[in-house]
């Protein structure tokens, strides 16, 4: 069954300040108080690992789908699944739902790279519900990755449909993927505030807004952003002498909101793939026609970038330069969770394109627990400023 | 206790033939690559899974596998320096070291400690390890080189595995057979050569008979004595499952390796090691599994700190992960060459990722047809691929699973190896394993 009432209305009434706030408490909460009044209700819960995944197929089903994205656990339960090679989101991830905090009926992963697919194995062994992997398709470059991917959709909402209990019929999907482009056009309109009037909307405030859509019911996501949006736009914030950087590396585990606000102080972050599997598709996917092959098709061809996507149409340090471009940044922060094969091995290719290109950046890692950022403030404060009297 | 190969039965000549003929026939495939370099010839940059060797057989491609490059400056000694290379470029200490390796072999042009490497024409990945898509994109960058890419569907749950006649089965069979026709098309148009599929033909049947012979020769270690050592023999194996794939040169290879080792079988000649110039053989008072991948800056003595207690290994994850799934029997329809090879494509290599993800029975099972009295679990820093999941299968073991020692450390970076950390914990493991043993006889 879907519940019927809201799992989160409390911003409802509140100023813009108090809305963030709130946003933030709850992206940063790894008990996940909104999932588990979905879940008082009866409702099912689909977990997907990060990057990308096709939410509209379990909310077609009436599932709730979770973006499962680690977090700031102690650790303690997870301590003796894992060896030490290993980025911490993996880790946390399982530790959140070791420790009860996220309580799924089924679980997702992909084969974005060596460690995400290893959950595969790894949540099955620990978890009594199914944990499979989607395999979306590495090869996006040949013809036969989309109708793949429409089969491998097709059977996804099978699973979807034992869990849920629900039909993904063409129709609910097509309503969902009406659902879900409007939900992209808001995350664009935020975006677009971003790079427009940076001083409005800083980085972490925008993740607390995106997180929010990792696990809240869409609808009520979607009424969040059209009450906060325009709020937004009329916010009181002026203008100051500020370096536009991007920020590029956290497209699967993300930095801890206080290294974001820090890094917002120095300067304004006008663009970023944080949370990118949220805004993958970067354009309406098409409602017409076969809703599975539509959503296939828009993965492979209305699609943004990453690390964990080997796209030869999309090499990754020319689709950066283009992102540098378009938000009119004059440098970019290179970042990379620690341990993160993909992340770090694009950093050196990132770095000689900016090299080449005369467009500073700042190297630097990073890791969700991590907990002081002294170190990386002043290295981050001594590079504006070289930057800026250059 | 170790004994003499003179103390068994009349030896026909054959023991220790394979071992001689994988170190000759190495040197010759060094030697090869060394002068298509000399010659300025581009040749096909490919993995260990999923080479694809056939297909660029068929247009005259020299085949270079950066992953045995990358191990022979381990095996070497000369590693440290490459990956200090690659690190002043710019990589980072926590990624896979073989992409260092093969990172700084190009920036020292090519040089490797057996030879030259050429330059890449094309390079080919596929995922079955997701680092290679990303030492892939490098190849691009570095060699300038075009990327092919064969993506193989795994299986996606545990034992979940689709089957011939399932829909699900013929739609992964559709995808990878689109690819590999695609890759034809790409080497048609980049060589300006025809596809010679007759020539394909006799490549595939070569490795028909590699792939024969191969399984047999694993096969063979599940009885006792063992015949070979699977960290130590078999890696030399492996090396000719790759480099000579889809040869004459290899089918012979396996076809007469099989011989040697079945009538060291039939005989009772176990696994043998070099003593004094001399070939003795291994004591066997322990079967183990070996899951991961070898420690190769000190790969024999690595070994040592096992066999000094008697233990050998007999079955390991890495002779089917790293011969690109060869353990799995796969005849090509010869009628019907690129579709039964895509076909072998898809079975081996989803076998190789259901052993990463999921469960390898054979190797660390206690009901394994191979007898075994215990697991090494090997996790190294440079690959999360067949290291990620290690600590949580020793968790889930309990207490009727075999007795699993879980050791870290890396696969060619010296500066992660700590010898005598190890020793420490390889010392303890095989107390245990004689007090298990001694607990088993006084209960009967």
């Amino acid at each position: 069954m879907t519940p019927k009432t809201a799992v989160f209305d409390g911003w409802r009434g509140k100023g813009l300040e108090e809305i963030l706030a709130t946003c933030r408490e709850l992206v940063e909460d790894p008990t996940y108080p909104t999932v588990k009044a979905w879940r008082t209700q009866g409702g099912k819960v689909a977990g997907h690992f990060q990057v990308y995944f096709p939410e509209e197929i379990a909310h077609a089903g009436g599932l709730l789908p979770v973006k499962v994205r680690g977090g700031q656990t102690d650790g303690v339960a997870v301590s003796q699944h894992f060896g030490s090679y290993l980025c911490s989101i993996i880790k946390t991830s399982v530790d959140i739902a070791l420790s009860k905090n996220l309580e799924l009926d089924m679980f997702v992963t992909h084969p974005i790279c060596d460690g995400a697919r290893n959950m595969a194995g790894i949540w099955g062994r620990n978890f009594p519900y199914k944990s499979q992997l989607l395999h979306l398709p590495q090869n996006p470059n040949t013809k036969a990755a989309v109708p793949f991917l429409a089969e491998e959709y097709r059977r996804l909402a099978q699973d979807v449909e034992r869990v849920g209990g629900a039909r993904v019929t063409e129709d609910a999907l097509r309503a969902s993927l009406v659902l879900y482009n409007r939900s992209r056009a808001l995350m664009r309109d935020v975006y677009r505030i971003r790079r427009d009037t940076p001083w409005k909307l800083s980085a972490d405030e925008s993740m607390a807004l995106v997180g929010m859509a990792g696990f809240l019911p869409r609808e009520e996501w979607i009424a969040l952003l059209e009450a906060v949006l325009p709020m937004l736009r009329d916010r009181p914030a002026s203008r100051q002498d500020r370096m536009r950087v991007v920020f590029e590396g956290g497209f699967c585990e993300t930095p801890p909101f206080d290294l974001l606000q820090a890094i917002s102080r120095a300067c304004y972050v006008v663009d970023d793939d944080l949370f990118i599997g949220l805004r993958w598709i970067v354009e309406d996917v098409p409602t017409g026609g076969d809703p599975f092959e539509a959503l296939a098709c828009a993965y492979v061809h209305q699609s943004s970038y990453s690390a964990v996507q080997h796209d030869a149409k999309k090499p990754k340090e020319k689709m950066l330069l283009e992102r540098v471009k378009a938000a009119e940044a004059e440098a970019v922060i290179l970042a990379a969770a620690k341990m993160c094969e993909p992340g770090l091995d694009e950093q050196v290719a990132y770095a000689k394109a900016l090299d080449a290109h005369k467009i500073p950046y700042f190297v630097s890692e990073f890791e969700e627990n991590q907990t002081t950022f002294e170190d990386i403030v002043l290295q981050m404060e001594t590079f504006v400023e070289n930057v800026m009297f250059q | 206790m170790q004994t003499t190969a003179e103390q068994q039965p009349a030896d026909p000549g054959i023991v220790g033939r394979g071992a001689r003929e994988a170190a000759r026939l190495t040197r010759s495939w060094f030697t090869s690559l060394t002068e298509a370099a000399q010659r300025g010839q581009g040749a096909a940059y490919v993995f260990v899974m999923g080479s694809m060797t056939e297909v660029l057989m068929a247009f005259d491609f020299p085949i270079v596998f950066p992953e045995v490059t990358a191990l022979q400056t381990a095996v070497r000694g000369t590693s440290e320096e490459y990956l200090k290379l690659a690190e002043d470029y710019g990589f980072s200490p926590d990624i896979c070291g073989y992409v260092k390796a093969d990172v700084a072999m190009f920036l020292r042009g090519g040089e490797h400690p057996m030879g030259k490497m050429p330059k890449a024409a094309i390079g080919i990945t596929t995922n079955a390890c997701n680092t290679y898509f990303k030492w892939a994109e490098i190849w691009e960058r570095l060699h300038q080189a075009p990327v092919v890419t064969i993506d193989v569907p795994g299986e996606r749950a545990d034992r979940t595995q689709s089957q011939r006649g399932d829909h699900q089965y013929a739609y992964e069979l559709a995808y990878v057979v689109g690819q590999v026709k695609e890759l034809i098309e790409h080497l048609e148009a980049q060589t300006g050569k025809r596809f010679d599929i007759d020539r394909f033909r006799e490549h595939l049947r070569n490795t028909d008979e590699m792939n024969a012979y191969y399984g047999k020769v694993l096969a063979l270690n599940a009885r006792t004595p063992a015949v070979f050592n699977v960290v130590t023999d078999g890696l030399a194996y492996l090396g000719m499952v790759n480099c000579f794939r889809g040869t004459k040169e290899g089918a012979t290879y396996f076809r007469e390796l099989y011989e040697e080792m079945e009538y060291r079988s039939r005989v009772g000649i176990g696994a043998l090691t070099r003593v004094n110039g001399k070939d003795v053989q291994l004591e066997q008072r322990f079967r183990l599994g070996f899951r991961g991948v070898p420690c190769y800056p000190i790969i024999r003595g690595f070994n040592e700190m096992f066999s000094d207690w008697g233990g050998i290994f007999v079955v390991s994850s890495y002779l089917t992960l790293a011969s690109g799934g060869m353990s799995v029997r796969h005849e090509h329809d010869l009628a019907n060459p690129i579709e039964s090879y895509a076909e072998g494509i898809l079975r081996q290599i989803r076998e190789v990722q259901t052993g990463v993800l999921f469960d390898m029975p054979d190797v660390e099972g206690r009901d394994s047809s191979f007898n075994l009295d215990g697991v090494v679990y090997h996790g190294i820093k440079s690959c999360r691929t067949s290291t990620a999941c290690l600590a949580d299968r020793r968790f889930h073991s309990g207490e009727e699973g075999l007795p699993i020692l879980l050791l870290e450390s890396d696969l060619i970076d010296p500066r992660a190896v700590s010898k005598a950390q190890m020793k420490n914990r390889v010392d303890a493991f095989f107390e245990g394993l004689i007090s298990r043993q001694q607990r088993q006889r006084a209960h009967g």
